[in-house]
């Protein structure tokens, strides 16, 4: 900026030279330089990993790098892209990554909305059975996924438990195409429904009481107070907690991985992110991994880009 | 909501009788709802628990009774992951160190920095938290094992420092993108915590002519004790769960260096299929140092969420 002035008032040279080094040296001891070890190391170390990554990423993308050796960068195209979105198996991974992302997303919010109005009046102890939802949201995916695999047995599941003393035949929750991916979908839910509850709880606690109070003294029903006048004021709660969701159900790679241990997770689940893996680890397609992986990236962005702009605007930022 | 039944149109008697009939069903669900967050846990415990035979004929959430209690099922599970265990805790220790540091220090930076600027850096910070890991993982593998290839670099000098194995060496790259990948979330955290504290404290410190060092170490790090707890467990059971980097960097369940996430989904299978004796009890162990964490600081976690949200 300094420099810049500098050239465009070239008239009086000695006062200028004046301006501008006391210019620089006011911009030297501003607090913007003065914090730069800062905010500055750990930007520049955060941008290589993930702007340095995402674009050498993408870069990868255009080639047609596979197996050993190294990427060859004469030749870029988009080669990759177009056999990604002609492949069945693409297809297919995508139909199901937005299956798990709408699913999920809806029933974790409903229910967490649920827990939260649940708690959120005349219950003792509310907390301690706080605590007792969000417990899973501790665990790893590894973890949930093996006791979810033993839920799912299919000879002495708990599920199978329930489903053959209701007086159904056992149902094979992972080997069945149809109903696998909802299968994963409530473990899934398991899993973060505590989550959206804490972000609607406090959103909830956010809400000044005699709203309560005067919605009860007009003679609103406490289900018609909490669908007409509360759960409106929730939305801000409702949109993070559904970014957070989205986002992750786009990358849900581990708990795929974790329930049967290798590359390929049961028929019917397979997702954008564990074809993404399975492509590039498995059988060394980087450039083909690469491409999906973008594919990936700009989904997400497009989930957390109007966030970001509506939270600019809201000022939440 | 005083149950107060003042509203005169109301006889009394079924007042009390309506708001105890919705008390008990409110319970009633809130039971239901601990049964469903519990009983996967409460069965993985007792499956760990329990004899192969045990297992076998009784019901999956009953607990063992006389001869089908052993507790051979987590010796074995234990021996298996013990060398795991010491990976696991060597790698998420200076990773949450050093993402919660950097973490601090780029929400304090931040402040200082003009609003538009400020606002610019701040977007970027917010697309690192939510970007997927997978966008990054081509890279990375070529990164740490042709570019620079650190692990291969430090293997003599990790190997002569005691208690560690020249594997060990492999960790350091894996703890190095945990820090650069977790710097995100914690600069999110720190600075909604920044954001609250009064303006007036970093501006007498700057009135009184403190450098911007001295009101960090003096003022800024003293008053954010309480969350640097809060970012600790949060960032600590982030990085002791994962999985997708580990598996990226130290390949295969079998490598010495591989962290208890990697290992457990191998454990106890064979041919035959898996032993769920073995494989709870492998869970329940992985699991453990996160549940102590967080039955201990359960209200931090929470609010790690909360504020990431």
């Amino acid at each position: 900026m300094a420099t810049h002035d500098n050239t465009e008032h070239v008239s009086d040279a000695t006062d200028e030279a004046v301006g501008w080094e006391s210019k620089l040296r006011y911009f030297l001891n501003s607090d913007f330089v003065r914090s730069a070890p800062y905010w500055g190391i750990p930007f520049v170390l955060m941008s290589i990993a993930v702007y340095g990554g995402t674009g050498y990423n993408f870069a990868i993308s255009f080639t047609d790098y596979e197996g050993l050796g190294t990427p060859d960068y004469s030749t870029l195209d988009l080669e990759m892209y177009a056999q990604a979105l002609s492949s069945d198996a693409f297809i297919a991974a995508a139909q199901n990554n937005l299956v798990l992302l709408v699913g999920f997303t809806t029933i974790c919010l409903v229910l967490g909305l649920f827990l939260a109005i649940l708690l959120d009046h005349g219950i003792r102890f509310s907390e301690k059975f706080q605590t007792v939802y969000l417990l899973p949201m501790s665990l790893s995916f590894v973890v949930t996924a093996q006791l979810w695999l033993w839920m799912f047995n299919v000879e002495s599941g708990i599920l199978n438990l329930v489903v053959t003393t209701l007086g159904f035949n056992p149902v094979d929750w992972l080997g069945n195409p149809s109903i696998a991916l909802g299968a994963v979908i409530l473990a899934l839910i398991w899993q973060f429904s505590g989550y959206t509850m804490v972000v609607y709880l406090a959103g909830l606690q956010s809400i000044p009481d005699d709203q309560f109070e005067a919605a009860r003294v007009d003679g609103a029903s406490i289900t018609r107070t909490y669908l007409r006048i509360i759960v409106p004021q929730l939305k801000e709660a409702s949109v993070s907690a559904a970014v957070v969701l989205m986002v992750f159900a786009l990358k849900a790679f581990t708990f795929l991985y974790a329930l049967v241990g290798r590359y390929r997770p049961p028929n019917g689940t397979d997702i954008l992110a564990t074809l993404m893996v399975r492509r590039a680890f498995k059988f060394g397609e980087w450039a083909y991994s690469a491409a999906i992986a973008t594919m990936l990236l700009i989904m997400a962005l497009g989930v957390i880009g109007p966030y970001l702009y509506y939270q600019y605007k809201q000022g939440g930022l | 909501m005083s149950q107060s039944s003042s509203t005169g149109n109301f006889d009394v008697a079924s007042l009390v009788e309506d708001v105890n009939l919705r008390r008990v069903a409110q319970y009633a669900l809130v039971v239901f709802f601990l049964g469903f967050f519990l009983v996967p846990l409460e069965t993985g415990i007792m499956t760990a628990i329990k004899t192969n035979e045990s297992v076998a004929r009784s019901l999956p959430f009953a607990p063992p009774v006389g001869e089908g209690f052993t507790l051979g099922n987590i010796q074995f599970a234990l021996e298996q992951l013990s060398g795991s265990f010491f990976n696991s805790l060597i790698m998420s220790i200076p990773a949450t160190i050093g993402s919660v540091l950097f973490g601090s220090m780029a929400a304090y930076g931040l402040t200082m920095v003009n609003w538009r600027a400020q606002m610019g850096m701040l977007m970027l910070f917010v697309v690192g938290v939510f970007v997927p890991y997978q966008a990054v993982l081509v890279p990375l593998a070529r990164f740490w094992n042709n570019i620079f290839p650190l692990a291969r670099m430090i293997e003599p000098m990790v190997a002569s420092i005691p208690f560690f194995q020249g594997y060990h060496a492999e960790l350091v790259p894996l703890v190095i993108t945990h820090i650069a990948y977790g710097i995100p979330i914690c600069t999110i955290l720190f600075r909604s915590y920044y954001q609250s504290l009064p303006n007036s404290l970093v501006e007498a410190g700057k009135i009184d002519g403190a450098s911007i060092t001295k009101i960090y170490r003096r003022i800024i790090l003293p008053i954010s004790k309480p969350m640097f707890g809060v970012v600790f467990i949060y960032q600590f059971t982030q990085i002791y769960n994962e999985f997708l980097f580990a598996f990226t960097l130290v390949t295969g369940s079998d490598a010495p260096a591989a962290p208890v996430t990697l290992v457990l989904p191998a454990i106890g299978a064979s041919t035959s299929g898996i032993n769920f004796g073995i494989r709870m009890s492998a869970a329940f162990l992985a699991a453990v140092p996160t549940l102590i964490l967080y039955v201990a600081f359960a209200e931090q976690f929470a609010k790690g969420l909360r504020t990431e949200a």
